[in-house]
């Protein structure tokens, strides 16, 4: 237990300080993690635990803490949500002091424009592993996947709604699926 | 530009931590996806924590390092107004709440994910949830899209996460340097 908590808090914790760009970069890396290397869980049953958290409010990783409680209980998710929150955060306050020095750097822009793509590749990555591991028991699950894109892409609708009509469209494949 | 250190020009005066904490209880609360659009609506609009310019400058730093922008800017507003106290009652108020919203989920689709009913609902929902990841992704790309320098800098990073399945760590470590180098040297 306490090995498997080790390892949590150790996988959140790199985690929390290569999320460069937010949490939607490190997706992949968890799910690599969580699912290939340490078997926890099955892709499928990962992103489960992703659209549960995706329906709750709140940033949008707490993905985390719904990995932590699956793998090891109350502690797990505690653990996970301390070890992915606190580094990233303990880091900013740290860095605030100095910020003003640090903003004006001529380097700064430069490495922004550096980090921009790989955050945008990571975001890519995160986007075609979910949607592959989520769709995999059916392919009309695609359906769904495909028109909350083009409706997120092209309306102002809220994202929560958006949601709503896929679980509601998952929810029709029980008769006609 | 604005000193962060120093005491800000706002009418309202400095929160106390446990107004902190109760701000960003309500922030979590009522954030569903993008929280920082709301952010911003309480902390300079409502409660006047801070200016417009103040506010920039923050979300500057939060997007600089690692970590979502409002789970970092909870910690720097915290931060800034009543120190480390402070910025514990800024992260703890963001996330207590949604903390426990997502547990209870867990433990009511923990008792029910053999249901036919429960399995389809979340199965559609994260076929949806994945659709809302493809539109950011899209969303994040269309800005890069006439800069071939940082295309194929998505493209190396894409293929080395999601085909190639390579760890993080040294991707990030190789590919983030290789890319600013790039990026520098060949700017406009």
């Amino acid at each position: 237990m306490t090995a498997t908590l080790l390892a949590l808090a150790a996988i959140f914790a790199e985690l929390s300080l290569l999320a460069f760009g937010g949490g939607n970069t490190i997706l992949p890396e968890m799910q690599r993690q969580v699912v290939d290397v340490h078997q926890w869980m099955s892709a499928r049953e990962f992103t489960a635990l992703f659209a549960l958290a995706q329906a709750a409010p709140g940033p949008n990783m707490m993905v985390v803490t719904l990995v932590g409680w699956r793998v090891a209980g109350l502690p797990g998710a505690i653990v996970c949500t301390l070890a992915k929150f606190g580094p990233c955060t303990v880091l900013t306050a740290l860095l605030l002091r100095i910020w003003d020095r640090f903003k004006q750097a001529r380097w700064r822009p430069l490495v922004q424009a550096g980090i921009a793509p790989v955050t945008v590749g990571l975001v890519a990555a995160s986007a075609v592993l979910i949607t592959e591991a989520s769709n995999r028991a059916s392919w009309s699950l695609y359906a769904i996947t495909a028109l909350v894109t083009l409706f997120s892409l092209r309306t102002r609708i809220h994202p929560l709604w958006l949601l709503a009509g896929g679980g509601l469209g998952g929810l029709a494949g029980v008769w006609f699926v | 530009m604005t000193d962060l250190t120093a005491p800000s020009g706002v009418e309202a005066p400095p929160p106390s931590v446990g107004e902190i904490f109760l701000g960003f209880l309500h922030l979590g609360l009522i954030g569903f996806g993008g929280v920082l659009p709301l952010a911003h609506h309480m902390m300079v609009e409502q409660r006047r924590w801070l200016t417009q310019a103040e506010f920039t400058d923050l979300l500057g730093l939060c997007q600089f390092l690692p970590g979502g922008n409002i789970i970092n800017m909870s910690a720097a507003v915290g931060m800034r107004f009543r120190g480390a106290p402070g910025a514990v009652a800024g992260i703890c108020g963001l996330i207590a709440a949604p903390t426990v919203i997502v547990l209870a989920l867990a433990v009511v689709y923990g008792r029910y994910q053999d249901n036919p009913y429960v399995t389809h609902l979340v199965g559609g929902l994260a076929a949806a949830a994945a659709g809302l990841l493809c539109a950011v992704s899209v969303k994040m790309l269309l800005p890069l899209r006439k800069r071939a320098l940082s295309l194929l800098v998505v493209a190396v990073c894409f293929v080395a996460i999601a085909v190639l399945r390579w760890p993080l760590l040294p991707v990030m470590l190789t590919l983030a340097p290789v890319s600013i180098l790039l990026h520098a040297r060949f700017r406009k």
